[in-house]
């Protein structure tokens, strides 16, 4: 059967869809050589991102077994992770107010 | 391995045998376009920089201009000026012709005006076209090839297929001597503290780093979140979240070398090996980085699907993205595919890759030569127009 999804770091707390996946769908991934059952809570996109794990408000979301962002909201396994949920710590002048 | 070059008089070595019509500033571009046009066995370059602007940004154009002009794919270059403009086009044209090539200038305001400048540089354009045409290619080691590697409207297969195959094709030319550039240093934050462990030396490390805060601050300088801007909408569409997974995907295609030094904006890098050039990665202005930077060939990975080459280097489209790669066959020339044992299937598709590119350096077409998109690149410039 085709991959549906990988996970690329042992550490990673995020999968990455390789189809256009539908809420229920259920994926039986390897997260560090730990087999893991994820029941997707919503459809995800061809290349999107889902959890797997909980992930807590102002925790950080893990890729390539590094921060890529940190967590707004509390994200449930299965749940779709993106720009409505996750933030970047990076290039950030809404936060330092800029140069006037 | 080898490949069909041209040998050029300072020892470098060209994939392509173009007449460059280089403009010196936006106001000189509709002669280049229209000399352009009258010469066959030229190419262009125009841009929208070169006056009203302040002497650090006047010098990075002087400087890429030059470089451009070294770049090994050309075999003569016409410099193109208006004659009224910041930049000096003798000093532009006299730094070319330390390259050893051959080279001619015009200047529309000194001879009577556009239809004049047309005419005079067309056939100055074409006597060197005919010299151009009789250089033959010759057979030279794979030691010799200058790759430049970039990505653009990338999406998530990027970081996972086509930006890791295109590392092990950089890979591959640093085991076997030759050179491989690389940047976009906005595609750094968030994957800066992975770079500098490669780093050749402390001094390299330390200017990645500074390369990286300098970037950030220019983009936090304005007072916004620069989510939109990188990544791009298009970036966000195709599943990329925030600028450090772009990051970190976007890095793999660097390959895994030590990084030997790090260049500013339009200079040539001396010597062999990986080098870094200090440029955000938009595509007109990352493009022209890696011509000036005297690459004879560039790979060029896409998730979404852009049809850009450059003038007078060709490049190479890749992609892991199989529905754009069903949906704009025109755009892309080459597939990475997903195996089963992923690891394996990217090793493969890099050395596939590595193989296109010699190709390409001795003569094959890439698609977005055939279809002659890239015409419009820019200069990138870090101050205000004045």
């Amino acid at each position: 059967m085709k991959q549906k999804a990988v996970v690329l770091n042992f550490r990673d707390n995020v999968a990455t869809s390789l189809a256009n996946l539908k809420v229920g769908d259920t994926l039986e991934l390897e997260v560090g050589g730990e087999p893991r059952t994820i029941k997707l809570t919503t459809d995800i996109p061809f290349g999107h991102k889902f959890s797997l794990s909980r992930i807590e408000p102002n925790s950080p979301v893990i890729k390539y077994g590094e921060v890529i962002g940190i967590a707004t909201a509390i994200i449930k396994p299965g749940d779709y992770v993106h720009i409505h949920n996750v933030v970047s710590t990076r290039g950030r002048g809404d936060l330092s107010g800029g140069v006037k | 391995m080898s490949f069909l070059g041209y040998r050029r008089q300072n020892g470098s070595v060209g994939a392509r045998n173009y007449i460059g019509i280089i403009s010196t500033v936006g106001c000189a571009n509709d002669v280049t376009w229209w000399v352009s046009q009258q010469v066959k066995g030229s190419t262009l370059f125009i841009h929208g920089q070169g006056c009203a602007q302040t002497q650090p940004d006047l010098d990075i154009v002087t400087r890429t201009l030059i470089s451009l002009g070294w770049n090994p794919n050309l075999a003569g270059v016409l410099v193109v000026s208006l004659g009224c403009e910041s930049v000096s086009a003798d000093k532009i044209a006299e730094g070319i012709a330390e390259s050893g090539k051959p080279v001619e200038k015009i200047v529309i305001q000194k001879v009577g005006g556009v239809t004049a400048a047309v005419a005079q540089g067309s056939l100055l354009a074409q006597a060197m076209a005919v010299e151009a045409s009789k250089i033959e290619r010759e057979e030279f080691p794979d030691s010799e090839l200058v790759l430049g590697v970039k990505c653009g409207a990338s999406d998530t297969t990027s970081g996972l297929l086509s930006n890791p195959a295109t590392g092990v094709a950089c890979d591959l030319v640093i085991d076997n001597g030759g050179t491989c550039i690389f940047g976009e240093t906005t595609e750094f934050m968030g994957a800066e503290h992975i770079l500098t462990r490669r780093a050749a030396t402390p001094q390299v490390a330390n200017r990645i780093m500074d390369i990286v805060a300098r970037m950030e601050r220019r983009a936090t300088a304005m007072g916004f979140d620069m989510r939109g801007g990188q990544p791009t909408t298009g970036n966000i569409a195709g599943g990329l979240t925030t600028i450090e997974e772009k990051s970190l995907g976007a890095i793999a295609k660097g390959g895994t070398k030590p990084i030997k030094e790090v260049y500013e904006y339009g200079e040539r890098p001396q010597g062999r090996g990986l080098f870094i050039v200090d440029t955000p990665g938009r595509e007109p202005e990352f493009l022209t980085a890696l011509g000036a930077a005297g690459a004879q060939v560039i790979i060029f990975t896409t998730g979404l699907g852009a049809p850009q080459g450059f003038p007078f280097v060709p490049v190479i489209k890749v992609t892991g993205n199989p529905i754009t790669y069903e949906r704009l066959p025109e755009h892309l020339d080459v597939f990475v595919e997903l195996t089963e044992e992923a690891g394996a299937g990217i090793a493969q598709a890099g050395k596939a890759l590595y193989q296109e590119a010699l190709a390409v350096a001795s003569g094959k077409q890439t698609r977005a030569e055939t279809i002659g998109y890239g015409n419009f690149p820019n200069i990138f410039t870090i101050g205000p127009v004045i």
